[in-house]
């Protein structure tokens, strides 16, 4: 089981927990304002944007090539920036924090 | 070749040049064919401009047949965000329950009734039926209003020989006139009355503003639904195996739908007009001249995707534009997306296999490219489950 936490742009704290899936679907679920998950989480739609707190930067890892490129034309976009579809939920990812980035 | 398959017209130009132009009505178009630069095009309004003279920024254009700026498409930023903001929460609606509810209620009695057919001609037979019922759910008319839209044919501006055929439009533009009306003397919770009680920046909609984002509610997603959902039938049709694994493995359908979507691409292209000179891919784009942004070429980019040229179902990385990028990205997607998902589920609830007797392909024609889009006649035969 992970416990992730959101951080809204509304300055909403949204501590979820789950042990499969993505990371974009618990947010979508638990109604996490900001992450609409339009594509499914194929990479697509980059409506799953967070910045990751820089303490979860290690335990979160780096983004591949073409989420990369996505978030290279996304105006929020930050060295802590990822696609959230893309983070499979495990074991790994417990206690990580996420600031959402729209 | 399999009949159901559409193949990519654009890959030489892509690799070798990137970009290629087009002629249309001497008004040129340099088209930009591969995904990252069609990416950074479509991010960059201040350079490549939707608030043209209305109609230039479509291919082939509709400057000569329409003086309507359709809204929020031809709108650059910051007034486009302002009217997106009026926009996107009715066009959020089908993401509630009720909503899927009509559109499901459709679709299963559509679907049932082809069933019962010994075989339909799918656009006019099925697509052109869907695609208006659930337009009325989208605009919150009555359902009635989708036999007056059936009336005007697969699109709203061009009629079957006439790509660009004024008296066809005027058809539209008179219903809406008449529906604004109608809304003023006798508010409802459609479309229409929602629009005449909205502001943008502390601003009544002027008639004009309002009719040009009910224009772009017809014409945007007439023909690009209809094809969506005729090439999935087409798709289906073809390859049996394919709507047994759907059904087998439902966790595997919003993948699949974006690989369809992706595939087809239903818009080709939409223009832009350079504010100033600049430069794609060493390609010199002069000011004043018109680039489009390829979404059909950006989506088979073999530097992107793997093995472009296949339905891949369960494409887990889909960086497809097929719905657009940033800015001017597709207000309808969840509409159509949601179109899709009830498609999918009910073809595999309701439909065991479907036959492909017949097809006359609907191939555009953009300079060197021949494009095949969708079909102009496709003979099916349902088989029920
Ligand atoms: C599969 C179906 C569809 C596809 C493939 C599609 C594709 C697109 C694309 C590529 C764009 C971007 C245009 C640009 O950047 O200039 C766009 C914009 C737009 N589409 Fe769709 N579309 C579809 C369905 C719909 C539907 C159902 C509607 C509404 C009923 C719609 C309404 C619009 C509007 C209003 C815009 C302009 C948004 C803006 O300027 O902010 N589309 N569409
Ligand atoms: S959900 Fe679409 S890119 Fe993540």
């Amino acid at each position: 089981m992970a416990k992730i936490t959101f951080i809204t742009k509304d300055d909403d704290t949204i501590v979820c927990e789950a042990d499969s899936g993505s990371v974009m679907e618990l947010a979508v679920q638990n109604g996490v304002k900001g992450i609409d998950g339009d594509c499914g989480g194929v990479c697509s739609c980059a409506t799953c944007h967070v910045h990751v707190a820089p303490e979860s930067v290690a335990q979160v890892g780096e983004a591949g090539e073409i989420e990369k490129d996505m978030l290279e034309l996304d105006d929020e976009a930050n060295e802590r920036s990822r696609l959230c579809c893309q983070l499979e939920v495990s074991d790994d990812l417990d206690g990580i924090v996420l600031h959402v980035a729209h | 070749m399999k009949p159901s398959d559409h193949p990519d017209p654009f890959q030489q130009a892509r690799v070798e040049q990137g970009v290629s132009e087009i002629d249309d009505q001497n008004d040129p178009v340099q088209m930009v064919l591969r995904l990252k630069d069609v990416r950074k095009c479509a991010h960059n309004w201040k350079t490549y401009s939707s608030e043209a003279t209305p109609g230039r920024i479509v291919v082939p254009s509709e400057v000569n047949i329409r003086d309507t700026r359709q809204i929020p498409f031809e709108v650059d930023p910051p007034k486009h965000g302002a009217f997106r903001e009026l926009l996107d929460p009715w066009f959020k609606r089908p993401l509630q329950d009720d909503y899927r509810d009509k559109l499901r209620a459709q679709i299963s009695s559509l679907i049932t009734e082809v069933i019962q057919q010994n075989s339909i001609e799918a656009i006019h037979g099925f697509s052109l039926l869907l695609q208006s019922r659930a337009l009325t759910i989208l605009m919150n008319t009555p359902e009635s209003e989708a036999d007056t839209f059936i009336s005007w044919g697969t699109h709203v501006f061009r009629s079957e020989d006439d790509p660009l055929d004024a008296g066809k439009a005027q058809q539209l533009y008179d219903y809406i006139d008449q529906k604004i009306d109608e809304a003023e003397t006798k508010p409802s919770e459609d479309l229409f009355s929602t629009l005449l009680a909205a502001e943008v920046e502390g601003q009544k909609l002027t008639r004009e503003q309002i009719k040009g984002i009910i224009i772009l509610t017809f014409a945007g997603g007439r023909d690009t639904v209809i094809n969506m959902v005729t090439n999935t039938l087409a798709y289906l049709a073809d390859h049996p195996e394919s709507l047994k694994r759907l059904r087998d493995e439902p966790e595997i359908r919003t993948r699949a739908i974006e690989e369809l979507i992706r595939y087809f691409s239903p818009l080709t292209h939409m223009g832009r007009v350079a504010t100033e000179d600049a430069q794609v891919c060493e390609h010199a784009i002069k000011a004043d001249s018109r680039i489009s942004l390829c979404w059909a070429s950006a989506n088979r980019d073999e530097t992107v995707f793997e093995k472009p040229n296949e339905i891949v179902l369960d494409r887990k990385i889909n960086p497809h534009v097929a719905f657009g990028f940033a800015t001017h990205n597709c207000l309808g997607a969840t509409h159509a997306r949601t179109i899709m998902q009830v498609l999918i589920d009910e073809l595999c609830e309701k439909v065991d296999h479907i036959d492909f007797l017949n097809a006359e392909e609907n191939i555009e024609q953009w300079g060197e490219f021949d494009r095949k889009v969708g079909y102009h006649k496709l003979y099916l035969a349902f088989h029920s489950a």
